[in-house]
C-alpha cells in the first residue's frame, strides 16, 4: 500500500483555526497578565480570519479528501460560517459576563475555539472516525468550559453530568459504529450507504447499529427520552456557558445527523424513520408542557431548545432533501434566536444577580422599554408568530412534513407549538403586564451589549420580512450535492 | 381602475411604520404622540377614500392588485388587491381607526405612546388581513395581529387583564394553526399559496371537510361562535375602551371575512354538507347567547354577548345559501342573504364600536360598568344619551338604521330557505329589544340615585364629534344602504357561483 499524500486545501480553514487557536493557547499565559483582553481580541479576529478563508474558497462541488474521511460541500461551508457568526455573538457576549461575574479568563476563549473546531471537523465528517474525533472534540472543550469556575458547586456538578452522560452517549454512539462497520466493513459513510442499498449486510446487526446510533444523535441533541441532562446543566452552568452549550453545538448537532442518517444509511429510512418520529413527537410535546412550570429563564429556554429539537427533527423524518434543507434553516434559525435570547439574560444581569428568573423580568418594560420590546421579539420568535422568523422556520418543517405524508404529526406539532406559545406568553406578560420587585430604571446595559442585543433581536424581524434569501441558501446547499 | 401608486401597501405600511415612529418619537412626550398618531390614521384614512372613488362594481375579478415574488422558494407572493367583500370592510377598518386614536385622546395616561402605536400598527395588519390574497401573507397578518392586541388588553385592561389576553391570544392562536396545516396541505396538492388558486383547485370530500373543519375552527373562534365564544366577554370586559372597539367593529369581521373569502369558495361541497352545523351554531348563538345577554350586569358584558348574537346573523345568512337553493331553485335569495351577512358586518362594525365607545365614556367619568351603579344619567348628560339611545335602537334593529338593514335581509332570506330558521332567527328581535331597552332604561332613565352620577359631566368637543361621525354613519347607511350593496353585488354574485360549483 503506498501512502498518499492528502489533498490539505480543502481543510485550510481548520488547519488555520487550529493552528491559530493552539498559538493563542500558549501566548494567553504571557498576554494575561499585562493585556486582559488581548485573548478575546485575538479569539475573535481568528474567527473572522477562518470565515474570509471559508468564504474565499466557498464550495462550490463536494470535494473529498484524507482518504474519503473529510468533506468540503456547500452544506459545509453555510454551517460552518453560521457556527463563526454565532460564536462570534457568544464570544462577544461572554467577555461582558466573564467581567462582570468577575471570572474573566482566556481559557474560556480558547476552549471556545477548540469547541468550534471540533464542530467543523463534525460538519465536514465523512467517515466514523472523523465524525467521532470532531464529537470528541467539541465535547471535552465544553466539559471544561461547564467547570471553569471551580469555586461554584452548581457548575461543578452540571459538568459532572454533562460529563458523565457525554460520555454514555458517546459510548453508544461508537457501539453503533462498531455495528456498521461490523455489518458493511466501511465506515465511510458513501460505501456503507452503497452497501447497504445492495442488501449485502445483515439487516439484524444494521437495524441494531441504527438504533444505537440514533440514540447517540438523539442524547447530544437534547431530544426526549435522552433529555434529562439538558436542564440540569443549562441551569447550572454559568450563563456565557449555556449560551455557547445552547447555540453553536446545535448547528454540529444537526450536521452529524445529516452526515449519518442522509448521507450513510439512506437504505435504511424505514428503520431510522420511525425512531426519529418518536424522538421528535416527544420532544415537541415534553418541551411544550414541562417548560410552563419553570421559574427559571435559563432552564426554560433548555425545555424548549428540546422542543425546537423535536421541530428540527420534523425535517429529518421527512427524509427527503426538502426535508434536510428546511431542518437545516430551522437549526439556523434556532442557534440565532437562542444567541438572543441568552444574550438578553447576559445583557440584562449585573454581579451578583444572574436575572436568570423570569420574575426578574417583572416590569421590564418600564425600566427599559427597548430592551423589553428586543425581549419581546426574540420570545414570540421562538413561538413562532408570524412576521419574526421563527414562524417560518416553523411553517417550513411542518410543510416538509405534511408533504411527506405526515399529517398526524403536523397537527401534534401546531397543538405543541400553541402550548409553547404559553411559556412565551409568560414572559412577555412579566416585562409588560408585571409591576418590577425592585422600582427604578435599570442599571445601565453596557453600550456594546445594548447593540449586540439590538442587533440580533432585529435581525430576528427583519428575516422574518424577508427570509427570502436565507432559505434558497439552505436549499441550494442540499441540493447542490 | 388603476391608480398611480400602490394603495393598498400604503394603506398597510403607512399605519405600521407610522406606529413605530410614534413608538420612539413619542417616547418622552405625550402630546406629540397623540397628534403624530392622529395625523397617521387620519392620513390613512383619506388615502383609503380612492378605493371607494376608483372601485369597479362591475366586475368581481380583484381590483388595485399588486404582485412581488416573496420567497420564491415556496411560491410565495406579497399579493395584493381587494373586491367587493373585502373594500367595505378596509374603509370601515380605517375609518374606526381614526375613532379609535381619536378615544383614548385624555383616557391613556401610562405609555401612551406604546398605546397609539399599538393601535397604529394593528390597523395596518388589520388592513393586510382584509387585502392579502396569498394565504401566508394573509396569516402573518392574522397572526401578528395577537401581539399588539396582546399587549394592549394585559397592560391597559382591568383588572382581570392578564387572565383575559392569555385566554383571548391562546384561544385565537389554537384556532389558527390549524387553518395553517389546511394551506399547507393545499399546497402540498396544488404547489401555489395563492388564495385565487385555492378558490380553483379540485378537493376530494374527505380533504374538504378537513379543511372546512379547520377553518370552521379558526374563523368560528375569532367571530365567534358558540361554543368557542367564551374568550369574548373577558376580553372586551377586560380591555380598554380602544381594545373593545376594534375588537368588536374589526377583528370580528375577519372571521365573517374568513368563511367567504376562504371557506364557501374553497371547500363548496363541504360546506353544502356541513352548512346545518354552522347554521346551528348560528341560531344558538342568535338566540341563547341573546338571553344570556338579558342577565349581565356587566354593561360591557351585555354589549359583549350582544355581538356574538349579532355575528350570529352574519354566519346564518352565509350558510342559509345551500338550503335556499334547494328550496327555490335559484340563487336569488341566497344573494339577499349574503349581502345581508356582510351589510350586518359593516354595520355592526359601527353599532358596536359605538356602544363600547359610548361605554367608554360613562366609565372614563365613574370607572364603573356595573349598570346597577347608574341611574337617571340622561338629566345630566342630554347630549350623550341622545346618542347612546341612537345607538341602542340600532343595536335592537330600528328601521331607519343601518342595524334594521342586515337583520331584516338575513330574516327574509332564512325565511326562504325554512321557515323555522326564520322565525327563530326573528325571535333575537324580541330578545335584542328586551336586553337593550332594558339596559338603557336602568342606566339612562329613571330617578338620578347616587351622587357619583349628580356630579356627571356632558360630552366635550371631542367625544361628541366622535359620537357624531358614527350617529351620521349608522343613520345613513340605514337609509341609504343602496351604494354599499352596489359595491358587493357582483363579487357576492361571484362568490356564490363558487360556493355551489362542485369541485369534487
Amino acid at each position: 500500500m503506498n501512502f498518499v499524500i492528502p489533498a490539505f486545501a480543502p481543510a485550510i480553514p481548520e488547519m488555520v483555526l487550529l493552528a491559530l487557536t493552539s498559538f493563542i493557547l500558549v501566548a494567553d499565559t504571557f498576554w494575561s497578565k499585562r493585556y486582559q483582553f488581548a485573548t478575546y481580541y485575538a479569539t475573535q479576529a481568528t474567527l473572522i480570519v477562518v470565515a474570509y478563508l471559508i468564504m474565499s474558497s466557498f464550495a462550490t462541488a463536494q470535494v473529498i479528501t484524507f482518504d474519503g474521511g473529510f468533506v468540503r460541500d456547500s452544506f459545509a461551508d453555510i454551517l460552518k460560517l453560521f457556527i463563526v457568526l454565532v460564536s462570534l455573538g457568544i464570544f462577544l457576549f461572554s467577555k461582558e459576563y466573564l467581567l462582570q461575574q468577575k471570572f474573566f479568563s482566556g481559557e474560556y476563549f480558547v476552549l471556545g475555539l477548540f469547541g468550534v473546531l471540533g464542530m467543523f471537523v463534525m460538519v465536514s465528517a465523512h467517515n466514523f472516525i472523523t465524525l467521532y474525533l470532531g464529537l470528541e472534540i467539541m465535547s471535552l472543550a465544553m466539559y471544561a468550559m461547564i467547570a471553569l469556575r471551580r469555586d461554584a458547586s452548581d457548575a461543578i456538578e452540571s459538568a459532572m453530568k454533562y460529563f458523565v452522560l457525554g460520555a454514555l452517549a458517546t459510548g453508544i454512539l461508537l457501539y453503533g459504529f462498531s455495528m456498521l462497520y461490523g455489518a458493511t466493513g466501511s465506515i465511510t459513510f458513501p460505501e456503507i450507504a452503497k452497501i447497504i442499498e445492495a442488501g449485502k449486510a445483515d439487516a439484524v446487526v444494521l437495524s441494531f447499529g441504527v438504533v444505537f446510533i440514533v440514540i447517540g444523535l438523539a442524547f447530544k441533541l437534547g431530544a426526549v427520552p435522552f433529555h434529562m441532562w439538558a436542564p440540569d446543566v443549562y441551569h447550572g452552568s454559568p450563563t456565557a456557558v449555556t449560551l455557547y452549550l445552547g447555540t453553536a453545538p446545535k448547528i454540529a448537532a444537526f450536521a452529524i445527523i445529516y452526515r449519518l442518517l442522509a448521507e450513510g444509511m439512506p437504505g435504511l429510512v424505514s428503520d431510522w424513520q420511525t425512531l426519529i418520529i418518536i424522538l421528535s413527537v416527544l420532544s415537541m410535546v415534553v418541551g411544550a408542557i414541562v417548560a410552563i412550570v419553570q421559574e427559571n429563564l435559563k432552564r426554560m429556554l433548555a425545555y424548549s431548545g428540546i422542543g425546537h429539537a423535536g421541530f428540527l427533527l420534523l425535517g429529518v423524518l421527512a427524509a427527503n432533501p426538502d426535508g434536510y434543507a428546511g431542518a437545516m434553516f430551522y437549526i439556523i434559525v434556532y442557534a440565532i434566536t437562542a444567541v438572543a435570547g441568552f444574550g438578553m439574560i447576559i445583557a440584562l444581569s449585573r454581579t451578583g444577580n444572574e436575572f436568570d428568573k423570569i420574575a426578574d423580568f417583572k416590569g421590564l418594560n418600564n425600566r427599559n422599554p427597548w430592551l423589553a420590546f428586543m425581549m419581546l421579539i426574540v420570545m414570540f420568535s421562538m413561538a413562532g408568530i408570524p412576521p419574526f422568523i421563527g414562524f417560518f422556520a416553523k411553517v417550513i418543517v411542518i410543510e416538509e412534513v405534511v408533504k411527506a405524508g405526515f399529517i398526524w404529526i403536523a397537527v401534534v406539532a401546531v397543538i405543541t407549538a400553541v402550548i409553547s406559545a404559553f411559556y412565551y406568553l409568560r414572559v412577555v406578560k412579566a416585562m409588560y403586564f408585571d409591576k418590577a420587585d425592585e422600582t427604578g430604571p435599570i442599571a445601565p446595559v453596557s453600550g456594546e451589549l445594548n447593540w449586540a442585543v439590538s442587533f440580533v433581536s432585529i435581525a430576528l424581524l427583519v428575516l422574518g420580512l424577508m427570509p427570502s434569501s436565507l432559505i434558497e441558501l439552505c436549499y441550494q446547499s442540499i441540493g447542490l450535492k | 381602475m388603476l391608480s398611480s401608486y400602490p394603495i393598498l401597501s400604503t394603506l398597510i405600511w403607512l399605519p405600521i411604520i407610522g406606529g413605530l415612529l410614534v413608538l420612539f418619537a413619542g417616547r418622552n412626550n405625550d402630546t406629540v404622540a397623540k397628534w403624530l398618531s392622529l395625523i397617521v390614521a387620519f392620513a390613512t384614512f383619506v388615502l383609503s377614500l380612492p378605493l371607494w372613488t376608483g372601485f369597479d362594481t362591475t366586475t368581481a375579478a380583484m381590483q388595485f392588485e399588486e404582485k412581488i415574488s416573496w420567497i420564491p422558494a415556496f411560491n410565495i407572493y406579497y399579493h395584493l388587491g381587494v373586491d367587493g367583500l373585502s373594500m367595505p370592510l378596509v374603509l370601515l377598518t380605517t375609518f374606526t381607526q381614526v375613532l379609535v386614536i381619536a378615544s383614548a385622546w385624555d383616557v391613556i395616561k401610562e405609555r401612551v405612546e406604546q398605546y397609539m402605536g399599538a393601535f397604529l400598527i394593528m390597523g395596518g395588519m388589520m388592513t393586510g388581513v382584509f387585502v392579502a390574497l396569498d394565504s401566508i401573507l394573509f396569516y402573518v397578518f392574522w397572526e401578528a395581529l395577537l401581539i399588539p392586541m396582546f399587549i394592549v388588553i394585559g397592560k391597559w385592561g382591568g383588572p382581570r387583564r392578564v387572565y383575559a389576553t392569555l385566554k383571548f391570544f391562546l384561544y385565537t392562536f389554537f384556532g389558527s394553526v390549524f387553518m395553517l396545516v389546511s394551506f399547507l396541505y393545499m399546497y402540498y396538492q396544488s404547489g401555489s399559496f395563492s388564495i385565487l388558486d385555492m378558490h380553483t383547485m379540485q378537493l376530494g370530500m374527505t380533504a374538504q371537510t378537513l379543511i372546512f373543519l379547520a377553518f370552521l375552527l379558526a374563523f368560528a373562534v375569532k367571530i365567534p361562535m358558540f361554543p368557542v365564544h367564551t374568550w369574548l366577554p373577558d376580553a372586551h370586559v377586560e380591555a380598554p375602551t380602544a381594545g373593545s372597539v376594534v375588537l368588536a367593529a374589526i377583528m370580528l369581521k375577519m372571521g365573517g371575512y374568513g368563511f367567504v373569502r376562504f371557506s364557501l369558495p374553497i371547500t363548496p361541497d363541504a360546506s353544502m354538507q356541513l352548512d346545518w352545523l354552522v347554521i346551528l351554531l348560528s341560531l344558538i348563538a342568535i338566540v341563547y347567547i341573546g338571553i344570556v345577554a338579558l342577565v349581565q350586569s356587566d354593561m360591557k358584558k351585555l354589549v359583549a354577548y350582544s355581538s356574538i348574537s349579532h355575528m350570529g346573523f352574519v354566519t346564518l345568512g352565509m350558510f342559509v345559501l345551500y338550503d335556499i337553493l334547494a328550496s327555490t331553485g335559484s340563487l336569488q335569495g341566497a344573494q339577499l342573504g349574503m349581502e345581508g351577512a356582510m351589510v350586518q358586518m359593516i354595520s355592526h362594525g359601527f353599532i358596536s364600536g359605538a356602544m363600547f365607545l359610548a361605554i367608554g365614556v360613562l366609565y372614563d367619568r365613574m370607572h364603573t360598568r356595573e349598570i346597577s351603579a347608574y341611574s337617571g344619567v340622561v338629566n345630566k348628560m342630554p347630549w350623550f344619551v341622545m346618542f347612546a339611545v341612537l345607538f341602542a335602537m340600532a343595536n335592537v334593529g330600528l328601521p331607519g338604521t343601518s342595524g334594521f338593514v342586515g337583520e331584516f335581509m338575513v330574516i327574509l332570506s332564512a325565511f326562504k330557505a325554512n321557515i323555522w330558521f326564520g322565525t327563530i332567527a326573528a325571535l333575537t328581535l324580541i330578545i335584542g329589544a328586551a336586553y337593550t331597552l332594558w339596559m338603557v332604561k336602568r342606566v339612562f332613565f329613571g330617578p338620578v340615585t347616587n351622587e357619583n352620577v349628580e356630579q356627571l359631566q356632558d360630552l366635550n368637543k371631542r367625544e361628541f364629534a366622535i359620537m357624531a361621525t358614527l350617529a351620521v354613519a349608522v343613520v345613513a347607511l340605514g337609509v341609504f344602504p343602496a351604494p354599499l350593496m352596489e359595491v358587493m353585488h357582483t363579487s357576492v354574485g361571484h362568490l356564490l357561483v363558487q360556493a355551489t360549483t362542485s369541485k369534487l
